[in-house]
């Protein structure tokens, strides 16, 4: 396992310099730079020539690869060319943001999508199975940023329920340790700012949440009706098992692989839906950061944010294979 | 039979979540008893950039900027005018390159030091001595484009410096010398770029370090954190992970104190997610409202502001693109072809107004005698057909995804020009361009295209800063190189009679109007919301809102 592990992590190595040279190569051939944004309609040439000479934008693309390259393995992402902040700072203060939210966002998929996947394959036909294969398919068809203003229209605008955008009420003045506002919240004592928190995740995460519960929702319901239908499940029915013993042990269990994969992949594409849902909700984390840094032609932010998206994505990957040992004993990781 | 436990489990967190929920509504309504008097939530379309405004062009750095810092000169309120600041009085001398500032007395900054004329020099030596990374262009936009160079330029291609030197004569009086005359003084002087910086914080922050390298420029703590000037507001906290930057009120504030308690600018980029937040109850205002907002909200009575026009929108002719262009007749077809006062009435604010010169009316040196390019179809055909370019081909550039103050909504401004081009029977090649950086880079650079709309906000009230941006020298968005015409600026500029001045400025628009390099199209006025309990506030037509005078009824 700790070999299995280790050899997964090393694998990362090439995969990224692989990944870096072909984006700092596509990056580099958009049209326009950085100096346009920084400039605006008030730029001439010559200023933004100056900009692209300052910044070495005109050397070789191998030239400046190996700079980038160079401080790279000193875990140096360089700086935003657009808030002239280090890209790790940028990075470190907003992704605790996108964490808090897509984790809320995966607790809501995984915590109501399975059971509800469960109900519908046990109660086929009926009420609530018809409920909840329609209600994904709305979930898996309306776009993640208008679920969002509906949200927004009907919680925030008319009935004052849930604020309607950022992390925190700025008035709450809460202290700032880890940038992840619930825990710090809960390690610093500030409950309210906790709650505050946690009270402005609620519709953000809803909507990040509908697509992956939608998706969940449907291969649950798949999967187990598939697993229903095994002749072992008749077997320990016909032993007189009890229902509870019956679902856990063997439908359960044996549902979960194929869901399991799904989540896995679920969690990448969940931060593209991030970068949707912090726009529309004005939440301070990495997605809404990236989405500006494209327009920026912001390169620094641009490679480094890949680059750490492929890290969390082999990790994300790494522990759902994990996983599957614990679900399910056949599979053995060598 | 038992319940099942998923059914237990989604009661559990339903629970719980209301719980947490009840626990965290009431204290926001706690909150909002006490803050709803003294704190103000402003909604902002992007994060400052720095807040030392001696290295921001953006205009939400410059808006924190102008309720911390003061400069030595301000526009009035709600106008353009230079009206006194941190100086009560100036005068130029014979000769108009030097100034004689009267400083206020009894000012003190925000870390408790005194403001005087040292304090003026301290701060004029530091811009001018700039070295090293203070003279990348992205760094000090505002100062390079006022004046210039430097003491010792680094770049050759730096012009030489419009600032001389500056003599404290007393602590009260300070002389600012200039190596020519210019009309641009005192006006420029009320851009916040030009902010007056407490000396003792400069140096004990290192304000002027900027480290790193031009590609990894690294500001100095002072310019993220430590801002000290003398304004109503003093800096706080910047709570980048929340979006947010708290200012507090100055206690030792040398005028008119502060009514709110603490300003907080909240950053909401998407503009509908703005308007959300105003209604919610989120935050009590916000800049940049969609055209489209403004009737609806007012009607729900929020404090609608309409801020006078600062800005013009124009249609750019390249005359290298397309040789026909270079014909004056064809420039001026395409001038009455459109019909600009069905714009502005269809797909413009309220308040907006067709453009006649290159600048709004409300700057000194606007001509209101200058040939004027009523619709007249008829007449474009007449004059497209006397150039021989009846059968003439446009590649016309528009910008997408974008909201600027003079240019609401590009895509119906472009749909109704065209269609007035196609009525005379141009015909046109549409190239719809992602703005930035895409869309800027074409027009600018000038290779491609043949014509597009595009547009300025003043960034202070004098006429060179209009079309002396636009004309004053060959550039490559209008491909034309007209000596006569760039002559005639160079005289204007370094005219000191003020009253000659703009006389030769009136001469401009006209030469400008004759010449016709484009079309200006219109004046729209921007508007700037607050909550329905929020007064105290007078929109700026160069968005220098005073929040030290908003307060709740």
């Amino acid at each position: 396992m700790f070999r299995f592990i280790v050899r997964r992590l090393l694998q990362l190595i090439p995969t990224l310099f692989g990944l870096s040279l072909l984006l700092f190569i596509w990056l580099r051939r958009l049209p326009g730079g950085p100096e346009t944004a920084i400039l605006g309609e008030r730029g001439t040439p010559e200023m933004r020539a100056a900009i692209r000479r300052n910044m070495g934008l005109d050397e070789p693309i191998l030239v400046q690869y190996g700079r980038f390259v160079r401080r790279l393995i000193k875990l140096d992402l360089g700086t935003s060319t657009s808030t002239k902040r280090a890209v790790t700072t940028e990075f470190i203060e907003r992704f605790p943001g996108t964490v808090e939210l897509t984790i809320t966002a995966m607790v809501i998929a995984i915590g109501v999508g399975i059971p509800l996947g469960y109900l519908a394959a046990r109660r086929r036909g009926r009420f609530l199975d018809h409920a909840s294969v329609g209600g994904s398919l709305i979930g898996i068809c309306i776009p993640v940023f208008f679920l969002g203003y509906v949200l927004k229209a009907i919680f925030s605008e008319n009935l004052h329920w849930f604020p309607s955008s950022g992390r925190q009420d700025p008035t709450l003045e809460a202290t700032r340790v880890t940038n992840f506002f619930v825990l710090d919240g809960l390690m610093t004592r500030e409950w309210d700012a906790a709650a505050d928190a946690i009270w402005h995740l609620v519709l953000p995460s809803i909507a990040l949440a509908s697509i992956p519960l939608a998706i969940i929702v449907r291969i649950t319901r798949a999967s187990v009706l598939e697993v229903l239908n095994e002749d072992f499940v008749r077997t320990a029915e016909a032993k007189g098992l009890t229902e509870q013993t019956v679902r856990r042990r063997h439908v359960l269990r044996n549902a979960m692989l194929p869901v399991a994969t799904s989540i896995g992949l679920l969690a990448g594409g969940l931060l593209s839906g991030a970068v949707l849902t912090e726009t529309v909700f004005a939440f301070s984390g990495i997605g809404a950061f990236v989405a500006e840094a494209i327009g920026q032609r912001d390169y620094p932010v641009l490679m480094g944010f890949i680059l750490i998206i492929a890290v969390v994505y082999v990790l994300v990957n790494l522990l759902v294979d994990l996983s599957y040992s614990f679900i399910d004993p056949r599979v053995r990781v060598r | 039979m038992r319940a099942p436990r998923p059914k237990v489990a989604i009661a559990a967190v339903a629970v719980a979540a209301l719980a947490v929920a009840g626990c965290a509504e009431s204290n926001r309504d706690d909150n909002s008893g006490s803050s709803k008097k003294d704190t103000l939530v402003f909604g902002v379309a992007g994060d400052p950039k720095v807040l030392d405004p001696s290295f921001a062009s953006d205009g939400e750095s410059l808006r924190v900027a102008r309720q911390v810092f003061e400069t030595l000169v301000r526009p009035e309120e709600g106008g353009t005018k230079v009206t006194p600041g941190l100086a009560e009085s100036w005068t130029p001398d014979a000769a108009g390159t030097t100034w004689t500032f009267k400083l206020r007395s009894g000012v003190k900054f925000h870390d408790g030091t005194e403001f005087n004329a040292e304090a003026v020099c301290a701060n004029f030596d530091r811009w001018y001595n700039a070295k090293g990374l203070m003279q990348s262009p992205d760094v000090t936009a505002y100062w390079q484009d006022v004046m210039g160079g430097f003491a010792k330029n680094e770049d050759a291609e730096l012009p030489p410096s419009l600032f001389k030197s500056c003599a404290a004569k007393d602590a009260t009086t300070v002389d600012l010398a200039f190596t020519r005359v210019s009309s641009k003084i005192p006006a420029a002087l009320m851009l916040p770029s030009f902010s007056i910086h407490s000396p003792k914080a400069l140096q004990e922050f290192d304000a002027s370090n900027v480290a790193g390298t031009a590609e990894d420029i690294k500001y100095p703590a002072y310019a993220t954190a430590h801002p000290t000037g003398t304004g109503p507001f003093k800096f706080k906290a910047w709570d980048v992970a929340n979006k947010t930057l708290t200012l507090e009120r100055n206690e030792d504030y040398s005028g008119a104190k502060a009514k709110l308690k603490t300003l907080i600018f909240k950053t909401i980029s998407d503009e509908n997610a703005r308007k959300q937040a105003l209604r919610s109850g989120d935050i009590q205002g916000y800049d940049l409202v969609g055209p489209a907002d403004v009737e609806p909200l007012k009607g729900e009575g929020f404090n609608m502001l309409t801020r006078p026009a600062f800005n013009v929108l124009y249609l750019a002719i390249n005359q290298k693109g397309n040789p026909k262009l270079a014909d004056l007749r064809v420039r001026q077809a395409i001038a009455y072809a459109l019909n600009r006062q069905q714009l502005v009435d269809s797909k413009l604010p309220p308040g907006a107004k067709v453009a006649d010169n290159f600048m709004p009316d409300t700057v000194e040196g606007w001509n209101g005698d200058v040939p004027k390019y009523t619709y007249d179809p008829a007449k474009a055909k007449a004059l497209l057909a006397e150039a021989g370019a009846s059968n003439l081909t446009l590649k016309f550039h528009y910008p997408t995804e974008v909201t600027r103050p003079y240019m609401p909504n590009p895509k119906d401004i472009f749909e109704l020009l065209s269609a007035d081009l196609k009525a005379v029977g141009i015909t046109v090649e549409a190239i719809p361009l992602k703005w930035s950086p895409d869309y800027l880079n074409a027009t600018t650079s000038g290779s491609k295209h043949d014509i597009h709309f595009l547009g300025w906000t003043g960034d202070y009230g004098d006429a060179y800063n209009f079309i002396g941006t636009f004309f004053d020298r060959p550039k490559d968005e209008w491909g034309f190189n007209n000596k006569a015409l760039f002559d005639q600026f160079k005289d204007a500029d370094t005219t000191a009679d003020i009253a000659a001045r703009t006389e030769k400025y009136k001469a401009l628009n006209k030469s400008v109007m004759e010449f016709l390099p484009g079309v200006p199209i219109s004046h729209s006025p921007p508007a700037i919301v607050f909550g329905k309990d929020v007064t105290g506030v007078k929109a700026s037509p160069l968005t220098d809102e005073r929040f030290a005078t908003a307060e709740f009824k």
